[in-house]
């Protein structure tokens, strides 16, 4: 029995310029046999009920559907296709035509307001494949500034480009660079905090997951910068993707000759190390990271001195996060002008956000600095979605505050946020709608905070603590307006004993949602009402009688029995038995339930 | 083996020829598939599996299947982009395994964009 290697099977053709189909089978096979087919090509009759006017040949095993309208055609297909195994494209039987082409991602809303510089390759190249991180100008950087350049004037391309800390405080890099290059010594580190532990943050997971080779190479650029040989890459556990990313692209590197001694044949050398963080929020303050590395419990210490005097081991380092690295070799590969045309006066270039909350399109942006709140909401993040209000966006996390709907026009960038009580922070950029409770967010944010601190310093240790305990009081319905005095003393005590900026930074959601929704929290004190209808504890679940038709399904769904009512009656809810578990307004066909 | 510039610039020359598909003009297609934490969450590997596994049914030989980072839009995920010399990529949204088989015989083989399934129709 012979091997049949492809089918070709002829069917269709209301209005066939052949005689028959028999014609074309027949056609097929006389050009087969004369190209040297032995029987492993077969060719068969059939009815594919394809509508077409010429016949149709599909071959197997690709599944390619031709229109075949003369024997030319017969014979270009057996040569190209069956016999060279390409495609004949313009034979092809046509669906939708390939040419009017806005299938692409590049051409949505939400990317068309980006400038990826951080992300440039995320997406598009395969992280594991060093030579695609290459072909994208991978490794010039480094390779001009070894041969090139001297570390000051690396420091002053860094400078001229205005880059500072994508990290959240937003310190000059290059001024950092330079403390670092011009303390003594000979050993000096070069650190990288991808410890992201703000929650909803995961910019720094897609660089290192995506683009993991930038992340090495800014690293090795600024080892050249201050002079070191070793650096140190802080990740957290939680990424374990990322971790195995980035060891491959280290062994990679290392392969290609970009870590390890004389690097491009110069006498530089760097050494590369990823270190596992475990869970610590903490460790993301620069401080209490160094120490992790070092072996100790994650705890920070009082500053000066400062890292890039006395950091890791007692030696000068330089810390920073994902995202500042990840601009680095583009900025020396375009020029530090390019960079700086971007931005705004005092905040140069892009930054990433993670956008998240009541918004349609979530996920991350990269945006110039200075673009509105109001764009990022409306034109890349599509707006709020089911109809309702923006009522305020929170950045940067647990340490940052957040910007009210009639402050929508302000321009994203280091220093009008700081001005408005919020904070850049990482890029975190949660949306919340009018169903959100403010004094709600500051709890949750506060309940984090109290759960990460170290505890070595009384101010956080206890002060986060005290202000957990007046949030928990007002929202559960018994809160006195002096709590709020309370509140702004303790806030500010907080912030200016703090030992570190896990401490100094606590207080600002209390703060931000105290300056800019005090009546929120003057209703939940006075009135014992919860505006937004989230805190439980101030929320009464009640079934309307006019609407309510007696059908009994609430009563038997609720677990704690709290529903009366008889057959065809109004029903009622016994509040002191109700748990305000949700479950009856969920079961309630009528909408005769709500919450007030 | 530390390479030199020279050499450097030799890859980098050689892989954007390869890779670069508005150049390349050998017919080579370019499947690349989001392999972050949220496309592989999201049940991106069975989504390989799928295209690896019509790919081979089919017997097709000119197509390069490959992995990428997140592109940004997490929620979209598994996320597949269609790559075809001389013509712009196609993002596939949401895919499973059933769809990747739909896009490989009807885009890949016979080059019909399955619109139903891409980022603008969702």
């Amino acid at each position: 029995m012979s091997f049949v290697r492809s089918h070709i099977l002829v069917s269709g053709g209301t209005h066939s310029p052949f005689s028959s189909n028999m014609e074309v089978a027949e056609l097929f096979n006389q050009q087969l046999k004369k190209n040297g087919n032995r029987g492993d090509v077969m060719v068969v009759l059939t009815d594919l009920n394809i509508p077409a006017l010429s016949p149709i040949a599909l071959i197997y095993p690709e599944g390619t559907y031709y229109t075949v309208s003369s024997p030319q055609d017969i014979e270009q297909i057996v040569q190209e296709h069956v016999l060279r195994g390409q495609i004949v494209t313009h034979l092809l039987y046509k669906g939708v035509h390939l040419d009017s082409n806005n299938y692409s991602i590049d051409k949505t809303p939400f990317f068309k307001k980006q400038k990826r510089i951080a992300l440039r390759n995320c997406g598009i190249i395969n992280p594991e494949k060093i030579d695609e991180y290459i072909a994208h100008d991978g490794y010039q950087a480094l390779a001009k500034c070894l041969t090139e350049k001297t570390p000051e004037q690396v420091i002053e391309i860094i400078d001229q480009s205005g880059l500072r800390g994508r990290g959240g405080a937003g310190f000059p890099t290059a001024r950092k660079w330079l403390f670092a290059a011009q303390a003594p010594g000979t050993v000096k580190y070069v650190c990288c905090n991808a410890d992201e532990g703000d929650p909803g943050a995961f910019m720094d997971r897609s660089v290192m997951e995506g683009d993991p080779h930038s992340l090495i190479e800014a690293m090795a650029i600024a080892a050249y910068a201050i002079g070191s040989e070793q650096g140190y890459i802080y990740v957290r556990a939680e990424y374990p993707i990322a971790v195995e990313r980035l060891k491959v692209a280290i062994g990679q590197a290392e392969e290609y000759g970009f870590l390890g001694n004389h690097i491009f044949g110069t006498d530089f050398c760097f050494h590369l190390e990823i270190r596992l963080g475990a869970g610590a929020f903490v460790c993301g303050e620069e401080t209490a990271l160094m120490t992790s590395i070092e072996g100790k419990r994650g705890e920070p210490r009082p500053r000066p001195p400062f890292p890039a005097i006395k950091g890791l081991f007692g030696k000068p380092t330089i810390l920073n996060n994902v995202e500042t690295y990840a601009n680095v070799a583009w900025i020396i590969d375009h020029g530090p002008e390019a960079f700086a045309a971007m931005g705004t006066e005092r905040s140069k270039g892009t930054k990433v956000f993670a956008l998240g909350g009541k918004i349609e399109n979530t996920g991350l942006v990269e945006i110039p600095m200075g673009t509105t709140l109001r764009e990022i909401v409306y034109d890349i993040g599509g707006g709020v979605p089911n109809k309702k209000k923006f009522k305020a966006a929170q950045t940067g996390g647990p340490s940052g505050g957040c910007i009210p709907a009639d402050m929508i026009d302000i321009s994203i960038d280091y220093d009008s946020l700081a001005e408005a009580g919020a904070m850049m922070g990482s890029g975190g950029l949660i949306v919340m709608d009018e169903d959100n409770c403010m004094v709600d967010i500051a709890k949750y944010f506060l309940e984090f905070t109290v759960d990460e601190s170290c505890g070595k310093c009384s101010p956080c240790r206890i002060g986060t603590k005290r202000l957990h305990e007046i949030l928990e009081k007002i929202t559960s319905g018994n809160g006195e307006m002096t709590d709020l005095d309370l509140l702004e003393e303790l806030c500010q005590h907080i912030k200016s004993s703090a030992l570190c900026g896990l401490g100094q930074t606590a207080p600002n959601p209390v703060l931000s949602t105290l300056r800019h929704f005090r009546e929120e929290y003057v209703a939940h004190v006075v009135e014992k009402r919860c505006p937004a209808g989230v805190c439980k504890n101030l929320l009464y679940y009640v079934i309307l009688g006019d609407r309510c038709k007696g059908c009994t399904v609430c009563k038997n769904n609720c677990p704690t029995g709290a529903i009366s009512g008889e057959l065809k009656q109004p029903h009622h809810i016994d509040q002191s038995i109700c748990v305000k578990c949700g479950a009856c307004i969920e079961k309630c066909k009528f909408d005769a339930i709500v919450k007030k | 083996m530390a390479i030199t510039i020279d050499e450097l610039n030799a890859i980098r020359d050689r892989e954007k020829k390869r890779i670069d598909i508005s150049e390349n003009q050998d017919g080579k297609i370019r499947v690349a598939i989001g392999m972050a934490t949220c496309g592989i969450a999201a049940g991106a590997k069975s989504v390989l599996g799928a295209l690896n596994r019509e790919i081979e049914r089919r017997n097709l030989k000119n197509i390069e299947v490959t992995q990428t980072g997140c592109i940004g839009v997490c929620r979209l995920e598994p996320i597949v982009d269609v790559y075809m010399p001389g013509r712009e990529k196609v993002t596939y949204v949401k895919m499973d395994p059933e769809k990747a088989a739909r896009i490989v015989a009807e885009h890949l083989v016979n080059q019909t964009v399955v619109v139903d399934y891409t980022i603008g129709t969702i």
